[in-house]
């Protein structure tokens, strides 16, 4: 996939009399890795799951791979979600009942592969994401970085075209929070993965490909690009 | 300012030539601004006229020069003095970008527009110095993230004068 694969035009979007987005526009490259940027209460994380088909926008159009996203049926939104994104949240949100290998392999499972080649696929990622051995556990045995390395393992078994993560490492210390971005960068390179990333830590930014900021429901573009349009 | 004390720290661990005082310079703490030679001589000649270092000649080390420098006690108790006391803690209050943020509210300038290239600028050095710490060696890894902190806190500081800058702006103009 090459080119623009998402893209969101003038999405306004309220909750109550509230409005989270105000016009927001944005178009993110096949293969880059994105950071929204923001302060809290921006509109940020309401862009992102606007982006990713979770909330339905009050107006505006946002398209994935040519298609249009606003105006699709929730069960396909939803089949969509399962097998072209891939998410990762500032808490894992692993199944605290399933084991870390079963968390891993709920996407494929949903999708109707078979229980044996799902875990297979699943376990295949413990080693690139430095897992070994913790196949096994469940969440409450993991610590914090290896839930979210899980997490990363879930969201890129089903080699999604786009990954949308929401304060990946907001729940993590410097160190291991560097870690699992290291990983989400360096995995998402690999396999020419698109990532949308929603982070108010500039060092989490750094290690995209380009930054966007929202403020009041609206994408700023930078500066330097106004100055050179 | 610190040159002339890094070379007395790396001659109190062990007598050396120039050429091999610079190498190990460059190495630990040059790794974007390698020592020139000549200032690697001109230090040493200033270290020897106040008795902080003396030469001896024993023939060259790993480059051609014979003569190798040893640090004396003058030398040693001026680095250990050096080592012991803390730094003056950075930054001081009259900061360049606090005074173009102000002189832009001043003159009606675009005040937003600069903190916003300002930002843009952060974290561009932001990445690069990501990428330098992607696979570099610990030397090179810790002093990016000295970098990068220090950004990261400029940036901090960017956003919050940013979400103020009308109650700024009423303060300035007053």
């Amino acid at each position: 996939m090459t080119g623009i694969v998402l893209e969101a035009r003038g999405l306004e979007l309220s909750f109550g009399p509230t409005p989270a987005l105000r016009g927001a526009d944005l178009a993110v490259e096949a293969g880059e890795i994105l950071a929204i940027m923001g302060p809290s209460g921006s509109g940020k994380s309401t862009l992102l799951h606007c982006l990713a088909g979770i909330l339905t926008p009050d107006a505006g159009e946002i398209e994935f791979a040519g298609r249009r996203l606003d105006t699709m049926k929730e069960a396909q939104r939803s089949e969509l979600r399962r097998d072209r994104f891939g998410f990762v949240f500032q808490f894992g949100q692993l199944v605290p009942e399933l084991t870390a290998e079963e968390n891993v392999a709920l996407p494929l499972l949903l999708g109707g592969r078979k229980r044996a080649a799902a875990l297979a696929e699943a376990r295949s990622w413990f080693g690139r994401l430095g897992l070994d051995g913790l196949e096994a556990r469940r969440s409450g045995e993991l610590s914090g970085g290896q839930a979210q390395r899980v997490a990363l393992a879930r969201a890129m078994v089903t080699r999604p075209d786009v990954i949308f993560a929401d304060e990946p490492t907001g729940a993590l210390d410097s160190l291991t929070g560097e870690q699992v971005m290291d990983l989400l960068v360096s995995t998402a390179r690999e396999h020419g993965t698109t990532v949308v990333v929603v982070t108010h830590e500039p060092r989490v930014a750094a290690c995209a490909d380009r930054e966007v900021t929202v403020r009041d429901g609206r994408v700023t573009t930078a500066f330097m690009e106004r100055m050179a349009s | 300012m610190t040159v002339p004390l890094a070379l007395l720290g790396l001659l109190e661990r062990a007598p050396s030539h120039g050429y091999d005082l610079k190498r190990d310079y460059d190495n630990l703490f040059g790794r974007d601004k390698p020592l020139p030679p000549g200032q690697v001589y001109s230090t040493l000649g200033r270290l020897a006229r106040d008795g902080k270092v003396v030469m001896d000649e024993v023939g060259p080390g790993t480059g051609p020069d014979r003569k190798r420098y040893v640090i004396t006690d003058t030398g040693a108790v001026e680095l250990h003095s050096w080592l012991a006391e803390p730094a003056d803690p950075e930054p001081h209050l009259q900061t360049v970008l606090f005074t173009k943020v102000v002189l832009a509210l001043l003159l009606e300038r675009d005040a937003a527009g600069y903190l916003d290239a300002q930002r843009a600028s952060h974290l561009r050095r932001m990445r690069e110095l990501t990428e330098v710490r992607r696979g570099g060696a610990l030397v090179d890894r810790l002093l990016a993230d000295h970098g990068l902190f220090h950004l990261e806190a400029d940036l901090r500081w960017i956003d919050q004068t940013a979400a103020r800058l009308g109650q700024l702006a009423e303060e300035v103009l007053r």
